[in-house]
């Protein structure tokens, strides 16, 4: 009896990697963006861990001003907020940084917060506020690009119009206009309400305005998708649009709304800094890395940390998400532009 | 080329338009702003609120109140703020105009400077540590905030070390006009100069740097070397010019809209009392005319700009011309 093996393909020549597996090992080579990765990961870890830090360490509420409270600080009771340096003794001069794990860690604020504690609890609502708006944004990029790009006609002129017309305001006058009006009323359209002091509202006025950054070139890769032959072929053999949406197109938007991920969430953050620095951003109690600096402002030459700390958390993060995203584009596609 | 520029004003003007609907329809038509009773103050009674609106006209249809809004901006100029009454808003605009103008400028300067050579070095050490450690540089330099590091400026400079040899002759915050003392104009902007233009020297040299990489694949730089050229004079006399083109279109973007109040974070930070500034007083008081009139302005500068930019663009290069 003879052992007939059975010769399969596979063996002689096993299956390429795909497109995303090798995306994959190439980023994961990526010293840089690994690293950032990591960053990021951590800095997200902490500021999730916010309340525990608050509760056992900080032992404060960082939410509740403290202004006639005492912490103990070299073996001796010590105002929080004590009186100014200045000749006069006007004003008061919030508790300086200790440097040591525990309460006031990064001193207090000008109302007797805890720094520290507010920074991580800071830090949530900045990630917030810029991973939504940039999933916002992604969305109706990804949505209003395709549609322009593959059905073309009327459909294309009217949401590249409404991209134009968007794109032709200064960004960061938009942003500014859309949140005074919003800010002061919230919204209350019908079906959608929402509340003033809401962090929907940054999220939302965040995620629309940068939209035509990655509507257009989506929709410039899909005018370019579309006249592909795969494409032609299957519209050749009459699939249903849906299924060529699906199948053919979106799997090519993808790796692009990729790349732009990371950058968009950088955008984002850095706009949602400075609108609550300029107060029209996340709304008091709550905070965020911009808000801190805004309250830092009026203590920066008593106590700079206050304004220091949050800003350098920002850079940290926001230059994590810009090597990812260079690493991204490196991995998955090299010549995606933003802005374009 | 007649005919390109003609298209490109009229497409201007329709997009000027467009801009001013958006803007008054955000500020008097959204859902809930209700600019009357935003005038009249907290917890003021209907019939102050009636009379509000007929002050100001709050009461007739929305496109006669655009139509007078517009008026008032452009042709008779005399529309006043809601909040210091008689106080015109179109003039103030005017006024501080200049001041954005020195910090943009002065601040776009520095940054051409800085990314070109910054761009260049990287592109000619490609690779190397040099290479790395500049675009390294430039890209914290697109992560910080701006206004952070303009409150840093300010706490190194005016605080600290405001009393060391280094810092002493930096002027308290604040605009001094160049009519006055131009050396005074020069001292109290140096330090906002380098803020602004922080980001987009970063910004440019990355952009410099990826597009002289890809001009230096071209065939003419190849007919360049081949002739015997010196790499230098390769990369600085034919490949820079070439690479130019794009940071000459993100620059006409950019400084219309610093121009139009992109630079309001770095004037607040700084108490430069300029375009930006007025809007920002403006939020705090929410002082609708004077936030539109801001707004509009500006858009009118970054879409005037825009339409340069693209003018320039097709004076140069004759693909970008309107075909018959």
């Amino acid at each position: 009896m003879s052992q007939a093996t059975e010769l399969r393909i596979d063996d002689i020549a096993p299956p390429a990697p795909g497109y995303w597996a090798t995306a994959m090992r190439k980023l994961r080579r990526d010293g840089a963006a690994m690293t950032a990765l990591t960053t990021l990961i951590v800095i997200i870890l902490l500021c999730a861990a916010a309340p525990l830090y608050a509760r056992d360490i900080a032992h404060t509420n960082p939410f509740e001003s403290n202004l006639s409270g005492t912490v103990l600080r070299h073996g001796k009771m010590v105002e929080v907020l004590g009186a100014a340096h200045n000749p006069l003794r006007l004003g008061v001069e919030p508790i300086g940084p200790s440097w040591k794990l525990g309460p006031y860690m990064l001193g207090a604020d000008g109302q007797g917060r805890d720094v520290a504690a507010r920074m991580l609890y800071g830090g949530r609502n900045s990630l917030l506020v810029s991973f939504a708006a940039a999933v916002i944004c992604l969305v109706l990029a990804a949505l209003t690009g395709i549609l322009a790009g593959f059905f073309g006609g009327w459909t294309d002129r009217a949401i590249s119009w409404l991209l134009d017309a968007l794109w032709a305001f200064p960004v960061f006058l938009l942003a500014i206009s859309l949140s005074v009006v919003l800010i002061a009323h919230g919204i209350d359209i019908g079906p959608i309400r929402l509340d003033a002091s809401s962090l929907a509202l940054p999220i939302t006025i965040i995620g629309v305005i940068y939209v035509p950054y990655v509507a257009r070139p989506v929709r410039g890769l899909v005018l370019g998708l579309r006249q592909s032959e795969y494409v032609l072929a299957a519209i050749g053999i009459g699939a249903p649009s849906w299924r060529i949406l699906w199948f053919d197109i979106l799997p090519n938007v993808i790796s692009s709304l990729v790349v732009f991920a990371p950058l968009i969430v950088a955008l984002d953050m850095l706009t949602e800094a400075a609108l609550s620095f300029l107060s029209i951003g996340v709304q008091p109690p709550a905070a965020s890395w911009g808000t801190i600096i805004h309250n830092g402002e009026s203590l920066i030459y008593t106590r700079p940390i206050v304004a220091i700390a949050p800003g350098l958390a920002i850079v940290i993060t926001v230059l994590a998400l810009n090597i990812l995203g260079d690493g991204l584009r490196d991995a998955l596609d090299p010549r995606a532009k933003l802005r374009n | 080329m007649a005919g390109t520029v003609l298209r490109r004003l009229a497409h201007m003007i329709a997009v000027l338009f467009g801009i001013s609907v958006l803007v008054f329809l955000i500020f008097f038509a959204t859902p809930g702003a209700n600019p009357a009773a935003r005038i009249a103050g907290k917890d003021a009674s209907p019939q102050t609120i009636a009379r509000v609106e007929k002050q100001f006209g709050l009461n007739r249809p929305l496109p006669v109140q655009y139509a007078l809004m517009m008026k008032k901006l452009f042709v008779t100029r005399n529309l006043t703020s809601f909040v210091n009454l008689g106080e015109k808003v179109v003039p103030q605009v005017f006024k501080a105009a200049p001041v954005t103008l020195s910090l943009v400028s002065g601040a776009a300067v520095i940054w051409i400077g800085f990314a070109i050579l910054i761009g260049a070095l990287a592109a000619a050490f490609r690779g190397g540590w040099i290479d790395r450690l500049l675009m390294v540089l430039s890209l914290i330099g697109i992560s910080m905030p701006v206004f952070w590091v303009g409150t840093m400026a300010n706490l190194i400079t005016q605080g600290a070390y405001h009393h060391t040899w280094l810092f002493s002759w930096v002027p308290p915050l604040g605009y001094i006009p160049f009519s006055r003392s131009p050396l005074g104009w020069f001292k109290a902007l140096v330090i906002p100069w380098i803020t602004l233009a922080i980001l987009y020297i970063g910004l440019y040299a990355r952009v410099l740097r990826a597009a002289l990489i890809e001009t230096m694949q071209e065939d003419f730089i190849r007919t360049a070397r081949a002739k015997g050229l010196s790499e230098r004079q390769v990369l600085l006399r034919h490949a820079l010019r070439c690479s130019l083109v794009s940071v000459v279109t993100l620059f006409g973007l950019d400084f219309g809209v610093l121009v139009g109040g992109g630079a309001l974070l770095t004037e607040v930070v700084f108490g430069l009392q300029g375009v930006g500034y007025l809007t920002y007083q403006a939020l705090e008081t929410l002082d609708l005319p004077m936030i539109m009139a801001t707004v509009i302005y500006a858009s009118v500068f970054v879409v005037v700009s825009n339409a340069a930019v693209d003018i320039v663009y097709a004076a140069f290069d004759p693909r970008m011309r309107v075909r018959r």
